[in-house]
């Protein structure tokens, strides 16, 4: 079993984009789209939902206004300003820490559990897939990343599937590390913007830190050449293999108008230009699976994790 | 539109606030607005840069702080303000006498109880404070652990902006935007950058704010991330406006959802060669393109005559 992470630090670089690309060019893969505040893998792959599972997040404190005294403890002790004035508990601030419980001399604190969102199994027309549904504000999404992963891997395991694809949250948080711990390989997109490179310094930050192996692409390397140089030379200097450059096409828009991969919309539309941006995801895509083959692991790894000083 | 599944009254601390902001000498000047969307990559840095720098006497929030970009594109000299710090456990052995209530309390398994010691994993502590509270011994002391930085522009920049960053490998951004809030002026409009998503720091950030600019582009995962912002803005219930980004590009969805609900759009930014490339080089566009700043001088306009509308002001 491998498993591959696709993120970006900065959204709207094409993860999901390039994902669902290779989820019609891969013959044996689970996909997570772990990105459970914005879950978008869906709206392109039209899932049939197979099974759902709540996921329960951090306990939620309430206040019995029968037993409340309005003593005030609680409102001074809760160091996420969650107790409000009035002695109702703001659902959006409290993580369930349990301290107001056990401060409360009336004890008229107790906490009830919380759903924080939902993971769903489900079959699409390239194969098995898990992705999430995080309630409104809830805390909690690295966890429901973790149920998401749980819920490939047992996916995996009854397709007999080899690879685990997955569609990483921006930022560099919790969320993102849930996403990409215990992973053999991070694809890291960036775009030549000024963001585009800042965002890929902390993404490969990150990966380094979990001593993951990390390759780099960049997207849309043609709206800006010489910021893509200089994204180039950042992967250089880091040992950081560059992958692909990608131009920038309309065919992205495109295909994701029509709800299809690129891949789909360049194999029925025939323009060149999707044929030929099809194509060099294509070549992108025989990369990364050479470099998640047991061989390549075998040799390769230890350099790979050897990433040069920041 | 899926009905939030925990309970939302009593939640909004900010009303007050707000009203006031609007009530005092009559003026909406004191506003907070937030500049969010349910996806990355939108367009809300974009936006916020643009928007603090044609208004003047703002106060600029980069509430991000898992990415936080808004200084590419101001280079403004940062000086460093405050370090955002959890406090975690730091155990006395030698007071220590295994009972083990600290270690069965934390609700994170941020402790856990070994037959000789108790092992503290700091990274997973959120600072509640509840191992020193239940420890009977007296031997739990907190100690504090850093995990972001406050920095904000020297004070002869043009402009007042505070930012902060979430260090690497750090899980949670939310002590850290309660942190930057702390430096808010009341006396002053603020803008603040949100970080994308609808989890708990979007709605740190949103909470907080008298208005939702919500940025979004016309296109399937455009305009199904915005319906989850809004989602997340109306349980809230803060008042939200769109900014269109890349106009031209997909369909008219969104145009005509807004239209339904009575949703206003407030600008439409186009699918433009020259602004995609001024965002590239990092110089935010209503430097280059003059006429813009007219453009999100009036947006603020129309924000601040809204605002007054929702709130029966």
């Amino acid at each position: 079993m491998r498993q591959l992470a696709i993120i970006s630090g900065k959204g709207g670089c094409g993860k999901t984009t390039l994902t669902a690309a290779f989820s019609s060019l891969s013959k044996n893969a689970v996909l997570a789209d772990c990105d459970v505040d914005a879950s978008d893998l869906p709206l392109l792959l039209k899932p049939e939902v197979l099974k759902k599972e709540d996921c329960l997040g951090l306990e939620l404190a309430s206040i019995d206004p029968k037993l409340c005294t309005g003593c005030g403890i609680c409102l001074e002790i809760c160091r996420f300003g969650a107790v409000l004035e009035n002695f109702t508990i703001n659902p959006y601030s409290c993580e369930g820490c349990a301290v107001c419980t056990v401060a409360c001399p009336e004890n008229a604190v107790s906490l009830t559990p919380r759903i924080s969102g939902q993971a769903v199994s489900s079959m699409t027309r390239f194969g098995p897939m898990a992705h999430a549904k995080l309630g409104t504000g809830e805390e909690t999404s690295g966890k429901l990343v973790n149920l998401v992963r749980k819920k490939a891997l047992e996916l995996a395991d009854r397709y007999s599937c080899k690879l685990v694809l997955i569609d990483g949250p921006p930022g560099t948080g919790c969320p993102v590390m849930a996403a990409i711990t215990g992973t053999d390989l991070v694809l890291v997109l960036s775009e030549p913007t000024v963001s585009g490179l800042h965002d890929l310094k902390r993404a490969v930050e990150l990966t380094k830190h979990f001593r993951i192996p990390t390759v780099a692409c960049i997207n849309k390397y043609d709206i800006n050449e010489k910021k893509s140089l200089e994204i180039e030379a950042f992967c250089r200097e880091t040992g950081i293999p560059l992958l692909a450059r990608l131009p920038y096409a309309d065919v992205t828009t495109e295909a994701m108008m029509k709800e299809e991969t690129v891949i789909e919309y360049a194999a029925h539309s025939g323009g060149s230009e999707a044929v030929e941006f099809a194509n060099t995801v294509r070549n992108l895509w025989e990369e990364l699976e050479m470099r998640l083959s047991d061989t390549f692991k075998e040799k390769m790894c230890s350099e790979a994790l050897d990433t040069r000083e920041l | 539109m899926p009905v939030p599944k925990t309970p939302v009254q009593n939640t909004i601390t900010i009303t007050d606030d707000c009203f006031l902001s609007l009530c005092t000498g009559g003026k909406a000047q004191l506003m907070k607005i937030a500049i969010a969307s349910g996806k990355g990559g939108t367009g809300k840095t974009t936006v916020a840069v643009n928007l603090a720098l044609a208004i003047e006497e703002v106060q600029l929030f980069d509430c991000d702080v898992e990415e936080p970009n808004c200084n590419l594109f101001l280079e403004f000299e940062l000086e460093p303000v405050e370090e955002v710090i959890c406090l975690v456990p730091e155990i006395n052995p030698d007071m220590c006498t295994l009972c083990r209530n600290c270690s069965s309390f934390c609700k994170y398994n941020a402790l856990a109880a070994l037959p000789n010691k108790i092992l503290s994993f700091p990274a997973l502590c959120h600072g509640c404070g509840g191992c020193s509270f239940v420890c009977l011994a007296g031997a739990l002391k907190e100690k504090p652990r850093p995990i972001g930085m406050i920095e904000k522009a020297s004070p002869e920049s043009s402009l007042t902006f505070i930012c902060g960053t979430l260090n690497i490998g750090e899980a949670m951004a939310t002590p850290v935007i309660r942190s930057l809030q702390r430096h808010i002026d009341e006396n002053r409009p603020v803008i603040f950058d949100s970080p994308p998503g609808t989890a708990c720091p979007v709605l740190s950030v949103m909470g907080y704010a008298d208005y939702c600019v919500l940025v979004t582009e016309s296109t399937p995962f455009g305009f199904h991330d915005f319906l989850l912002a809004l989602e997340a803005a109306r349980a809230l219930k803060v008042p939200v406006g769109v900014v269109l980004n890349r106009d031209g590009l997909g369909d008219s969805r969104v145009e005509e959802f807004c239209r339904a609900e009575g949703i206003p759009i407030l600008l439409r930014i186009p699918n433009d060669k020259m602004i995609a490339r001024l965002y590239s080089e990092g110089t935010p566009f209503v430097k280059e393109m003059p006429e813009w700043k007219k453009k999100f001088e009036d947006m603020f306009e129309t924000i601040k005559a809204l605002a007054c509308k929702n709130t029966g002001v």
